[in-house]
Order: structure tokens, then C-alpha cells, then sequence
């Protein structure tokens, strides 16, 4: 094969006179070339439309990889550019006239070949026919109106077969479709066409065509053939999206739900699906499964194919336990899936387990199902590395949840040299969620590797995490200082920077015990140029101001390109500067009046105003308050507040593997027209209390030491 | 909108959705999407998609309704697409109901009236050791991963059932007496997580830990597992690096295999890397070639067949370019690449594989091992 030769850029002029040439073509392979290179170009997104009533003239031609290649186009045309519709309308009376033929010889048609493609392509250009039709309504009704009167008597005038329409007024083109319909139905042998028929147009979402759609597709949720009931499954699905009350009136919902006890799996877990996604989006019509649906679809679980077993886990949060046994006996049966080549079907698994958890009362039973958890998560990061980042986010989530689940698995998390940077990073934050005294060391050796890579995203994240794990855990603090003086001694700028924002935080938790740093710090800081880094030395600076001697110097030299900072910066040097007044007065008194003339009179931020006029009356009016304010108490710090809210974690879990857990954000907040997910209770359901951080200290919460009023 | 890649050859696979999709499936679906094209096109990459687009907008439309994938065995689904085009027409109805019955059935992968003269079923455990030392030699991490690879050509629908010397499967039989922890039993392997075709029946291996299944007629991955105990490392690598001065690097490494003598390994690849401005080394080695290769800004060294319990050494001298900024030279790890037949890391062997059929008839089974490096790294 060597089609690839057909994709460089075709002139429309060109196409257009081979298309139209007289040359003797016998076998019309001319023809299939100058198709291929139209195709080509369309695939590459090269505007063919000026070519539409050539390539429609093509039509006729009884070629059927030209046939195909003619649906592909008009397929692509007809929705991108309805308003060449009218334009066309002439070679539409000729398309839609051999759609007729077609479809009313039943296929007897000498010239066609009878072949399964054939039929494939007979069920597209019906489908097709009617789609052009709808694409040009959105337009002018009145004009698609016309186009249809045109094509239905165009099409009435060729075949003799085709039956007038019973009443007057009413569209011929709806009849030329439920008689296409109707004719594959019941004509038609081979389950593969009545599926293909029936899916095709279900595409096409115009209101004509759906109610012409109900009677076939109601027929073929009940066809002998299991593939065409899965097909119609779908397609109720897909009705649903263009017209919610006629599924719901003419009964499709209760269709499906019947399909819940068909005899074959594939069907069973279609069905399921369409369900799902139709009680997603419904405000009237929710799905609630009791525990007798569940055993079903456990039961079909076990025969249907991966994709299939990922719709019934799914389906599985439809289902409210009644009773703690219900539930533990949902969760064994899930639990093996959990062992599936395909991640998808582990992952939700593991959703449903941490959902059916909630209903479970035994603490013996609850652990037992965290524990197997573990291995089949750490076993999705020898997949892509695409998969292992949703199964890190995933186990992000769940770690908030059950801190210990993953105990002795810290190794599998160390990052390999040539991850990529967003594997990596969702490394860290799991090796810093898993630190503990025991392993602190392991994890230490390797985040001071990390942090003399190259990436510097990476080396700051690995640097953070070093200052982290000295919050975290106290008996750690002395090892992770020294690794960070190391690395300031490197004088690698990013690394430096970053070292002083942790630092800061260290500081603040442990007070007088890392102040000896004070030096070493002072005497690296010599090119500081990110914000964050700036406002943190100064914040020392501001906090240390009586041990450091040189500490007006140093915020003097801030204060000359005061106006230049950053807001984070300046608000932080304002208070620096005012706590270096207070505890020497002499030493601040000349740096006071500086910054607190910038920050009233020279800067439009109303935030620096108001602290700069706070700052100065309580100063001016009463100056043993505003010390007892300005050096008050600094709330304690704690990486407590790096763990989310336990409602929202609550629904994050239900969320499982979707793209909600890999934002951490729930799906209402990136996506419109969802139900939000809750947790529904029951009396099974079990209240657990989780330890919720009770200190929520922002980070950088210098801010707040003005507040004390 | 939100849009899921992966990169395979020069292509992209793109999935895009409007909803709160479940990302794992999308990702699975676009792995299966490329395993498919490869199975189809042998090799799945611009060329083969410009080839073929036709046949690839039939396929897609197939695989995936309304965006729910559906079948995506090839098996099934190359009886009815495929790269000739039309199908003679006298099979199109009989055919079209047993191809839906395929695609629907319980058993997808697998069609029904499959014929073989001899019936044969080869096993291929491959072992990818993944290791990283510290520059003290010290064991950060090691772990393997394998994969049980089949390819059966077996006849009719064969039921097969597969045994290996699973540490927990052993002692579930009475083989050995149940050892604590973390102890050695001595012939058994301890897992610490398996995933299994579809085709294996995951309700008896969660019961007794039996692995039951109908394969695929040809080549299928049957299982993976991964496991961190008591594993065998095929290389022992020493490396040291001294900054001599500004413009010279020294390099002394060893590479010493723990393998038994009777085995092998080959093509093995050592990767030490130089400073990035290195413009040339001397180097010595016991065996195999080395050589300077300046765009992976490593010094490369091959050993084409390295014997087991042998040591090989290999020194060297990188010059560099004096230049003006000092930055620090990261050190990123020596990399190793390898393969060992016939040996496996975690000392995993496969017990039995039985077969049984209508027919009864008799079959042959092979087993091959091989040990590859997965990502072997140590730092020095």
C-alpha cells in the first residue's frame, strides 16, 4: 500500500478537472485516485468544499471504495458546512435518488456488489442522507424544508416503490427513512447490518429523524441478536442527549432497564452504561440499584469483556447498601477484579471498594480491604507513564484518607532518572505524604539527589520537600536542616531560593533552635529574585532583627527598590521593617518613616495602604500595644493543612480514576450540567471520624498578625 | 474540554472529552488503540495511518459507540475489518450472526472452530529487574517485573490451567510448611501482586489461587507480576569518578555477573556518563568495546556475550573543555542494559501447564526464560 502518497496539498482547480475529466476510465480507477487525494487533504484539514457537487457527481459511480470514500466526505462537509446545502441541492436529488434505489431494490441493485461493506455502506448514506437534511435546518427551516420536498419527490420520481406519504404537508423524506429502517430490519439477515443501521442513525440528531427513530430502535432492543440489542443500548443513550422526553415518554428508560436482565453480559453492561450516563445529566430520573440488580450485574461481571467490567464497577455506586453484610459481600466479590490486566478495571474497582467501605462497619473488614488495595496500585506504575499519573493522583487521594495503606511501600515511589517531570513530581508529594521517622533517612538520601538534577521544577519541588519532612517530623528536623544548609552551599540560585522559603517555615516551628543558620543564610542571599524567596528573608530578617546586626543594612537595601517589588514583598518588608523599629528602636528609627511614606503615599495598593496607616497609629498613638500586636505570638505551623477537607476528599473518593482525581478538584468546578456525587446514606452507613486537621494555618501567615482586633 | 494523549512512533492519540471521564479507561483505550494498529499495520506510525485511513475510520468506528469503547480484540474484529477490503459475498449472513455472537460471547478473544495439526503452546517468562544503587552500593531499590508471555496454537476451546511456584499457591497445597515473612522458602517465589488477561478467570485465582483460562488462539500476555523479595541481581556494578582537575575526568567501573557460570548474558550495554563538556576520553577495557559518544554525552561500552561469574573492568579518562561558568556536573547514574537467558531474577519457574479439550488431544509445551534490564541504574 501506498496511499501515503496522496497527502500533499491538492489544488481545487486541478481536482476539480481530473474529477470532471472524459478520459476513458473503464475501471474508474482515475476517479478512486483523485478521491484518495481529496480525502487526504480533507484529513489534513485542507478546506475541500469547494468540490462538493463534483465529489457528489461521483456518486453514481458503482465503485465501492470510491462509494466510501464519497460518504467520508460528505459526511465531514455536510456538518462542517451546512450552508452549502442549498448549493448542492441538484446533486443532492441525484445522491438521494441512488440512496432510494438502493435501498428499495434491497439490495438487488446488478451493479452494486453484494457484500457486507456494501451494506455498510448502505446503512452510512441512509444515515448520511438524513444528516445533510438536518445539517442545513439550523439555517433557514424554510430552505431545509425545500431541500426535503426536493429530495423526497426527487427520490418519489425514480423509484416506483416508494409509497406516497398518507398525509398531506408532512415531510416524504421521514417515510423514505422509517421504510430504509423498517426494510433493513426485517430484510435484512445479518445482525451486524441491523446494528450498523440502527447506530448510524442514531447520530443524526434532528427532531424529524428521532421520532422516526423510536419504532426501529424500540424493535431492535428486543432483535434475537444480542449485538444489536448492545448497539440499541446506546442508542438510547445517544436519543437521549438530543431529546430527554422522548426517551422518557415513550419508555426507553424502562427498555433498558429490561436489558439489565438480558442473558448476555456485553448487553447487560451496555445497558448499565447507557443508564449512567442518561441519570448523570437527568434531573428527573436517578438510578438506584438494591442489592438483588447488583448480584446480577456482579454476575455478568464475571463474562464480559474488560470494557464491560469497567461500566458494571461503575454502575456499582448506584447501589445503596442496606445492610453492613450487603456491603461486605458487594466488596468481596469486587475485590478480584482488582487482580485485571486493564487499569481501568482496576481502578474502579478500587473506586467502588472505597465507596462500599462507607457502608462496612467491621474496622477488621475495612483494613483487610485497604490492604488489598495497595499492591494492585503500586502495580499500575509499570504501565505508561500516563497511567501511572492518574494512579499516583489516585493514591494521593486515598492516602489522605488512610495514611497508612501504603506503609512499607515507600521504595516504589523514589523517582527514576528518566520519568517524566509530571511522574516525578506526583512521586514527591507521595514520598513526602509517606515519610515517617522510620524511613525519613531513605527518603532524605534521595530527595538530596533529586535537588542536584537538572529540571528545576523538580530540584525546587525535592528542596520543598526536604523543609517539609523537617516540619513533619520533629526528630527529622536536625538531618533535613543540615541537607538544606548543604544544598545553600551549592549557591545554585533556584536551590538557594527555595531553601529560604522552607527555611522560613522551619523557623516558625521550631523557634531558637536553627538560629546558628542565621549566618550561613545571610552570608548566601546575595542574588535573591523571586518574590516568594525575597519576602521569606525578609520575613527572617523582620523576625530576627535583634540578632542579626546587620538587619537595617540588609532591609534598607530591599527598601531602594521598594517600589519595584511585588506586593508579597513589600507588605513584608513593611512589617518587617516596623518589627526591627520596635525591638531596636534606634537602629529602625530611620528605615520606619521610609517605608511607611512608600507604603501610604507612593503605592496604589489599598492592602499596603491600610497596613501602612495601621502600622503608624498604633505606633504614634500606643506604642506598648503595638508592640504587644506586632511581636505578638505567630500561629503555630504544621503540614497538616496540605490534607483537603473531609467532605471534599469524601466525594473525591467517589470519583476514582476520573479526571476529578487527577485534578483534586470536584467535576462541578470544570465541567457543567453534572449532578454533583454525595455519599447517600442509609442505615448501613457508617459515620467514621477521620483525623481532620484541627490547625489551619495558611502558609506565609504573616498576615494575619495584624488581626488581633 | 478536556484531552488525553499518549505518543506512540511519531503519532499522537488523542481522546477528547466534555465530561468527568474515567482517565484511566481513556488511557487503556488509546494503549489498545496502537496495540490494535500494530496488530493490524505491524507498525503503527504516520506512514501506516496514511496508508490506511480508510480502513482506521471503519475500525474506530467499530471499537468505540458514543464514546464507550466496545470490542477491541483483534481477533473478533479482523474477521469482519480488514486491510483487503470487500469480502466475496456468499459468507455475509451466516457469518455476520456468528462474528456477533463472537464479539458479544463470553469468550471474545476467542473464535470457536480453530484448527491446529500439532498442537503447541510456548511460555515465555520475561523479567525486567529494575534496580538503583546509591554511590556506596547500597540496595535503594530493586524490584522485578514480569511478564508471562504465551503464544498457543492449540485447537478447539481448550481449557488450560497453569501452575507456578507461587509461594502462597504452594503452601495452599501442602508443598512446603507456611515460612514467616520475609524468610526464604526455599523454590518458591513470593509475589507481591499479579494482573491477568482477560481470558484468566479471576474469581477461582481470588478463591485457591489457580490460574484458569481459555487463551487466545497465537500471542497474548497472559500475566504480570511484580515482586521485591529475595531478588536476584544479575549484575554487581562498582563505579568511581574523580574530578582530577579542571579538564580531566577519571573513571574506574566493574562489572561483576552473580549468574551462574552455565549461563549468559547478552548485549550488554553499560552507560557511564561524562561531563557535557567532554571532548574526548581514553579508555581501557577488559573486554567488550567502549567508546565516547558525544550526543548521549556518555561513554558507551558493549560486551556482546558476558559469561556468568566473570568480572570485567573497565577504566577511563574523559578530557573537557576548560569553560567559564563552573556549574556543577549533576552526575546523572550509570545506566546498564542486558539480557540472560534462561535465568530468572526472582527465581520464578513455571510448574505445569495442563491442558484439557474435548478432544483430548495431545500438545507440547515449551518454556523459555530471559532476564532484561528494566531500568538498572547505579549512581556514582
Amino acid at each position: 500500500m501506498s496511499d501515503a502518497k496522496y497527502f500533499q496539498r491538492g489544488k481545487i482547480q486541478e481536482l476539480r478537472t481530473e474529477l470532471n475529466s472524459d478520459k476513458k476510465d473503464p475501471k474508474h480507477s482515475k476517479k478512486k485516485t483523485v478521491m484518495k487525494k481529496i480525502v487526504a487533504n480533507m484529513t489534513m484539514g485542507n478546506d475541500m468544499s469547494p468540490l462538493f457537487s463534483d465529489v457528489i457527481a461521483c456518486m453514481n459511480i458503482p465503485q465501492l471504495e470510491i462509494k466510501k470514500m464519497v460518504y467520508l466526505y460528505l459526511i465531514n462537509y455536510a456538518r462542517s458546512k451546512p450552508d452549502m446545502a442549498l448549493l448542492a441541492v441538484n446533486s443532492f436529488v441525484r445522491v438521494s435518488t441512488l440512496i432510494t434505489a438502493v435501498v428499495n431494490n434491497g439490495g438487488r441493485m446488478e451493479q452494486c456488489e453484494r457484500s457486507e461493506h456494501f451494506h455498510f455502506w448502505r446503512a452510512i448514506a441512509s444515515g448520511f442522507f438524513i444528516s445533510w437534511v438536518a445539517a442545513s435546518t439550523p439555517i433557514d427551516s424554510e430552505r431545509s424544508e425545500h431541500i426535503i420536498q426536493i429530495v423526497a419527490s426527487g427520490s418519489e420520481s425514480v423509484s416506483s416503490k416508494v409509497e406516497t406519504a398518507p398525509q398531506a404537508g408532512e415531510p416524504q423524506v421521514t417515510h423514505i427513512l422509517i421504510k430504509t429502517l423498517k426494510k433493513q430490519d426485517v430484510s435484512d439477515p445479518n445482525p451486524l447490518i441491523r446494528a450498523l443501521a440502527i447506530r448510524t442513525m442514531s447520530y443524526i440528531q434532528v427532531d424529524k429523524i428521532t421520532d422516526c427513530l423510536c419504532e426501529p430502535l424500540r424493535h431492535c432492543l428486543r432483535d434475537r441478536d444480542p449485538y444489536v440489542r448492545k448497539t440499541a443500548a446506546i442508542c438510547v443513550a445517544k436519543l437521549y442527549m438530543h431529546d430527554r422526553a422522548l426517551v422518557e415518554n415513550e419508555g426507553f428508560l424502562e427498555g433498558l432497564r429490561g436489558l439489565l436482565d438480558d442473558e448476555n453480559s456485553t448487553v447487560v453492561a451496555n445497558a448499565v452504561v447507557a443508564l449512567s450516563e442518561i441519570a448523570d445529566r437527568s434531573d428527573r430520573f436517578d438510578l438506584n440499584f438494591d442489592f438483588s440488580v447488583a448480584n446480577k450485574l456482579l454476575t455478568a461481571l464475571n463474562e464480559c469483556s474488560e470494557w464491560g467490567q469497567t461500566y458494571i464497577l461503575e454502575s456499582l455506586l448506584h447501589v445503596v447498601p442496606q445492610e453492613h453484610n450487603d456491603a461486605e459481600l458487594l466488596a468481596d466479590r469486587v475485590a478480584p477484579r482488582l487482580q485485571h490486566a486493564n487499569s481501568a478495571v482496576v481502578l474502579t474497582a478500587a473506586r467502588v471498594i472505597l465507596y462500599l467501605v462507607n457502608y462496612i462497619q467491621r474496622d477488621d473488614v475495612v483494613n483487610s480491604l485497604y490492604k488489598k488495595l495497595g499492591p494492585p496500585l503500586v502495580t499500575l506504575l509499570h504501565n505508561g507513564p500516563e497511567v501511572q499519573y492518574v494512579a499516583l493522583r489516585n493514591i494521593l487521594l486515598i492516602l489522605q484518607r488512610q495514611p497508612d495503606f501504603l506503609k512499607n511501600e515507600m521504595k516504589v515511589f523514589f523517582c527514576k532518572y528518566n520519568d517524566p517531570i509530571y511522574v516525578k513530581l506526583a512521586k514527591l508529594e507521595i514520598m513526602f505524604r509517606l515519610a515517617r521517622e522510620e524511613n525519613v533517612g531513605e527518603v532524605l538520601g534521595e530527595l538530596k539527589e533529586y535537588a542536584t538534577e537538572v529540571d528545576v521544577d523538580f530540584v525546587r519541588k525535592s528542596v520543598r520537600s526536604i523543609g517539609r519532612c523537617a516540619i513533619k517530623i520533629d526528630k527529622a528536623a536536625d538531618r533535613c536542616v543540615n541537607a538544606l544548609v548543604e544544598l545553600i552551599q551549592t549557591k545554585v540560585s533556584y536551590v538557594v531560593q527555595e531553601a529560604v522559603v522552607v527555611i522560613k517555615d522551619i523557623f516558625r516551628k521550631y523557634p531558637n533552635r536553627y538560629e546558628t543558620l542565621l549566618t550561613t543564610l545571610c552570608s548566601n542571599l546575595s542574588d535573591l529574585d523571586e518574590p516568594e524567596a525575597k519576602s521569606s528573608f525578609i520575613f527572617i530578617i523582620g523576625q530576627y532583627a535583634d540578632r542579626i546586626t546587620n538587619a537595617d543594612e540588609l532591609l534598607s537595601s530591599f527598601l531602594d527598590t521598594f517600589k519595584d517589588e511585588t506586593a508579597e514583598v513589600q507588605l513584608s518588608l513593611l512589617t518587617a521593617v516596623v518589627k526591627l523599629f520596635i525591638k531596636r528602636p534606634s537602629v529602625g528609627q530611620e528605615l520606619v518613616p521610609r517605608v511607611l511614606k512608600a507604603a501610604t503615599e507612593e503605592v496604589d495598593n489599598p492592602d499596603l495602604r491600610d497596613r501602612g496607616f495601621v502600622y503608624w497609629r498604633l505606633l504614634s498613638s500606643d506604642p506598648v500595644a503595638a508592640k504587644a500586636i506586632i511581636l505578638g505570638d505567630l500561629p503555630p505551623i504544621s503540614t497538616e493543612t496540605d490534607n483537603m477537607e473531609g467532605t471534599l476528599l469524601d466525594e473525591l473518593l467517589l470519583h476514582i480514576s476520573t479526571l476529578a482525581s487527577i485534578y483534586h478538584k470536584p467535576p462541578n468546578t470544570f465541567i457543567g450540567g453534572v449532578k454533583n456525587r454525595r455519599l447517600i446514606p442509609s442505615k448501613a452507613f457508617v459515620h467514621r471520624t477521620y483525623n481532620i486537621p484541627t490547625a489551619e494555618v495558611p502558609e506565609g501567615a504573616e498576615e494575619r498578625e495584624q488581626e488581633p482586633r | 474540554m478536556s484531552f488525553f494523549h499518549v505518543r506512540h512512533e511519531n503519532i499522537y492519540l488523542v481522546g477528547v472529552t466534555k465530561v468527568n471521564a474515567n482517565a484511566g479507561l481513556v488511557f487503556e483505550f488509546l494503549y489498545k488503540v496502537v496495540n490494535l494498529g500494530r496488530s493490524y499495520f505491524g507498525r503503527f506510525d504516520e506512514e501506516a495511518v496514511k496508508n490506511n485511513f480508510t480502513l482506521i475510520y471503519e475500525l474506530l468506528d467499530e471499537i468505540c459507540d458514543f464514546g464507550f469503547p466496545q470490542n477491541t480484540e483483534s481477533e473478533t474484529l479482523k474477521l469482519f475489518i480488514t486491510t483487503e477490503g470487500v469480502k466475496s459475498e456468499k459468507n455475509s449472513k451466516d457469518e455476520g450472526s456468528k462474528i456477533a455472537i463472537q464479539a458479544t460471547g463470553a469468550v471474545a478473544w476467542r473464535r470457536p472452530d480453530i484448527k491446529y495439526r500439532k498442537n503447541e503452546a510456548f511460555i515465555d517468562v520475561i523479567e525486567s529487574v529494575n534496580l538503583l544503587m546509591s554511590a556506596k552500593g547500597t540496595v535503594l531499590r530493586a524490584d522485578v517485573s514480569g511478564s508471562i508471555l504465551m503464544r498457543a496454537y492449540l485447537s478447539g476451546m481448550p481449557e488450560c490451567k497453569f501452575g507456578l511456584n507461587d509461594r502462597v499457591l504452594l503452601e495452599k497445597e501442602g508443598k512446603i510448611g507456611s515460612s514467616p515473612a520475609g524468610r526464604k522458602a526455599p523454590g518458591a517465589v513470593e509475589l507481591d501482586d499479579c494482573q491477568f488477561h482477560q481470558c484468566v478467570k479471576l474469581a477461582s485465582f481470588d478463591s485457591n489461587r489457580t490460574i484458569n483460562f481459555i487463551p487466545p488462539d497465537g500471542e497474548f500476555e497472559l500475566m504480570k507480576y511484580r515482586t521485591t523479595e529475595n531478588i536476584n541481581l544479575p549484575f554487581r556494578v562498582h563505579a568511581v569518578a574523580n574530578e582530577v582537575s579542571k579538564t580531566t575526568v577519571e573513571f574506574k567501573v566493574a562489572v561483576r555477573s552473580q549468574f551462574a557460570s552455565k549461563v549468559y548474558a547478552q548485549n550488554v550495554v553499560i552507560k557511564i556518563p561524562v561531563p557535557t563538556n567532554t571532548s574526548g576520553a581514553k579508555i581501557v577495557v577488559t573486554a567488550g568495546r567502549a567508546k565516547y559518544v558525544g550526543s548521549e554525552n556518555c561513554l558507551v561500552w558493549k560486551i556482546a556475550r558476558f559469561q556468568g561469574q566473570a568480572e570485567y573492568l573497565f577504566s577511563a579518562e574523559a578530557e573537557l573543555t576548560s569553560t567559564t561558568v563552573k556549574k556543577a556536573w549533576s552526575r546523572p547514574p550509570i545506566s546498564m542494559d542486558f539480557q540472560v537467558l534462561m535465568f530468572t531474577a526472582s527465581g520464578l519457574m513455571v510448574r505445569f501447564l495442563k491442558i484439557f479439550e474435548k478432544s483430548n488431544y495431545p500438545s507440547v509445551k515449551w518454556v523459555r526464560y530471559m532476564t532484561k534490564a528494566g531500568t538498572y541504574q547505579i549512581r556514582f
